[in-house]
């Protein structure tokens, strides 16, 4: 087990034919081939107006609506433009897909409130936007992160940053832990799946023994979280919060990182986790040791 | 993007919201021509530069000039504006160096009766637009925020439909708005709201909005910021950009494709994603260290922004040392560490260099790292390399 993602997973890419898309679509049909030979799992991707062709082996379809119809597809990986990233997610969801992840970074924030309000009757899931993706060891990889990193295990992996997820999956493999699944949320103002949604996820997944929480300056869904965390959480949980030395006012890259009206800092963060009994990493080279601490506290 | 006071005042003006007569000036003749223009018993000078704090800030020339003044004359106008124009504004917001202003705005003055205060914003818990109110206007509201939250009225709008006629009178009434206001309120609530949803903003603010003696509402002072993401389709906002407001580094880094924030601190970093980039700074404060900036070349950099990079970092004099965090992914570390010989024959860097790499293609990069002959330092792990770095700078 693990979680939104199994063996019946089938993934296309919308913007398959553009560079990152189809980059990143091989990437995850190798890691697919290489640890379940003979699967089908990624099946195919979208571009308008070039449907009915094939890139690099992918059938590409006019619509999402047809690539379900004929592949059967559940999952779909979005690295549409900016500019038109809201109306595929929307196209997914609209055609049934049942796990969106959408790649896309810079998508403008009303954009995504459109998507959030028009999503609250929808049946889909979605990840992101400008995120890593979401992957299984061993069982399948949707997104950019590199695959290897990631190895099987029980700890839940949860990130609002990319390759501060990566360095976190480092961290854990060097001490032999590996994870059930690894999200990465995202770093926008307006995502699709939260800490909370992934932390409920996690706690009743019966292959995730403890969760590693990664979090940023900005807002307060990791406060959200510490609440969630003290009220519905029984295994291990560690955490760390990036922007602990940064000003208020500076958006430090991600559109949601910055310290606004003194709220949102990473030292109200910690003290929210650490009063729900997480174990909070003082130092980004001790995410995986803290994850550590938090089992053995357990023991 | 940032844009100025009478920008926001003229854009919210063209959207039907009430804004004071105002005219713009840029030297202090224009300054008295404009207060005699206005015709009013009192008008008011106010410095256009994009940090607040303006009416009690000072200015390094002219200590006892305040950056915004009431006058009674075109005269009083004048001298004012000559001891301001060209002068250096000093305001909390804009650190000890403060902004040289170059442009005024003279308005009218109100007949202040309230001062309330409004602001539109995107709430994260509800996923979307929010319209912010209190009774404190004029004051900080994160002071007020902070001190008395149950002051600050929230009502979150549907980004589709708007703000409601019925939430508007709700925002109004709870104000304690009366009579002809309350009709003002939401005609000004409405159309402010739907300015913020058209002209893709991430903030507006309005501070104080003025209830004037016959119960109408003007925008006092006006901040809006657009979200950067959405200037593809507003291209007729982007002239408004101030570029002489912005810190030139910052600038040029947005051109490259990097993600660049200038600190006070002197270890120059150079590191791929935002969460990561922020997590070195954080190591580095966590060793005794101060990061001179945040910067983050993205997933793909290539030779060029590589060295576009160290050429930013390297233009800040409080470097002492830079410390390179690579996480390669997806990206091959042995690409970043040609980007990076490269760019250190290129530019010819004088200061202590730590790097640590981890990921795709380590040991060949490593090696390449070791053979080039150059004294860069490597540290084996994040801990390792932000304590050699931070040390480096005291050698």
């Amino acid at each position: 087990m693990s979680i939104l993602v199994d063996k019946h997973t089938k993934i296309i890419c919308q913007g398959i034919t553009g560079k990152s898309g189809l980059f990143h679509s091989q990437q995850c049909r190798a890691y697919a081939k290489e640890h379940r030979p003979g699967e089908d799992v990624f099946v195919g991707g979208c571009t308008p107006g070039k449907g009915g062709t094939e890139i690099d082996g992918f059938p590409v379809f006019n619509t999402v609506e047809q690539a379900v119809h004929k592949t059967g597809a559940n999952c779909s990986l979005i690295f549409v433009p900016p500019p038109f990233a809201a109306d595929a997610i929307l196209e997914a969801a609209d055609a049934g897909i049942g796990l969106i992840v959408c790649i896309t970074e810079g998508i403008p924030v009303l954009d995504m409130a459109r998507v959030k309000r028009a999503m609250i009757t929808s049946k889909s899931r979605l990840i992101g936007p400008n995120c890593p993706g979401i992957i299984t060891p061993g069982v399948a990889k949707i997104g950019i992160m590199p695959g290897y990193i990631h190895k099987i295990g029980s700890a839940g992996l949860i990130s609002k940053s990319g390759t501060l997820t990566y360095e976190a999956a480092w961290q854990l493999g060097n001490i032999g832990m590996g994870q059930s699944t690894a999200v990465g949320i995202g770093g926008d103002p307006i995502i699709g799946t939260t800490y909370i949604d992934l932390l409920a996820m996690f706690q009743a997944d019966p292959k995730t023994e403890s969760i590693l929480m990664i979090g940023e300056i900005g807002g307060n869904a990791e406060i959200e979280a510490a609440g969630y965390i003290k009220s519905h959480v029984t295994k291990p949980v560690a955490a760390f919060i990036a922007g602990a030395t940064a000003p208020p006012g500076k958006r430090m890259g991600h559109a949601g990182a910055i310290i606004s009206g003194g709220s949102g800092t990473a030292a109200e963060k910690q003290a929210a986790l650490e009063s729900a009994g997480v174990i909070v990493a003082q130092s980004p080279a001790d995410m995986g040791t803290a994850l550590k601490r938090a089992i053995d506290q357990r023991k | 993007m940032k844009i100025h006071e009478y920008q926001a005042k003229q854009l919210l003006a063209a959207a039907g919201v009430k804004t004071p007569r105002g005219i713009v000036a840029h030297t202090a003749d224009e300054a008295a021509a404009a207060c005699t223009q206005l015709g009013s018993d009192v008008a008011v000078v106010k410095s256009q530069i994009h940090a607040g704090g303006r009416g009690k800030g000072t200015f390094k020339q002219h200590p006892d000039q305040r950056g915004v003044v009431l006058v009674k004359s075109a005269q009083a106008a004048k001298d004012n504006a000559a001891r301001m124009l060209g002068s250096t504004l000093v305001t909390i917001q804009t650190g000890p160096e403060g902004k040289v202003v170059s442009t005024l705005l003279i308005e009218e003055g109100l007949k202040i009766v309230r001062e309330l205060y409004l602001g539109v914003v995107v709430d994260r818990e509800s996923g979307g637009p929010i319209l912010i109110a209190s009774t404190e206007g004029g004051m900080d509201i994160e002071v007020v925020a902070h001190k008395t939250p149950e002051k600050i009225l929230q009502e979150p709008f549907d980004v589709e439909a708007g703000l409601r006629g019925f939430q508007a009178r709700n925002v109004a009434y709870r104000l304690g708005l009366e009579g002809a206001s309350v009709r003002a309120a939401e005609k000004l609530f409405s159309q402010l709201c739907q300015f913020f949803v058209d002209r893709d903003c991430s903030m507006v603010e309005i501070n104080p909005l003025v209830v004037t003696a016959d119960g109408d509402l003007i925008v006092g002072d006006a901040k809006v910021t657009f979200d950067d993401n959405a200037m593809f389709r507003h291209q007729d906002l982007l002239p408004l950009r101030d570029l002489t407001e912005e810190e030139p580094m910052e600038v040029q880094a947005q051109a490259s494709g990097l993600s660049y924030v200038k600190l006070d601190g002197n270890l120059g970093c150079l590191v791929n994603g935002a969460g990561l980039a922020m997590s070195t700074m954080d190591i580095i404060k966590y060793h005794g260290g101060a990061p001179a900036n945040f910067l983050d070349v993205g997933g793909g950099a290539n030779v060029e922004q590589v060295t576009e990079a160290f050429r930013i970092i390297l233009a800040d004099p409080n470097v002492k040392g830079i410390l390179v965090n690579i996480f390669g992914g997806i990206m091959k570390c042995d690409t970043i560490v040609t980007a990076l010989l490269t760019a250190y024959d290129t530019i010819g860097i004088k200061v202590p260099l730590v790097v640590r790499l981890e990921g795709t293609n380590v040991e060949l990069a490593r090696k390449m790292l070791a053979e080039s002959g150059k004294p860069i330092t490597v540290g084996t792990d994040l801990t390792d390399a932000a304590k050699k770095a931070v040390k480096s700078l005291g050698a």
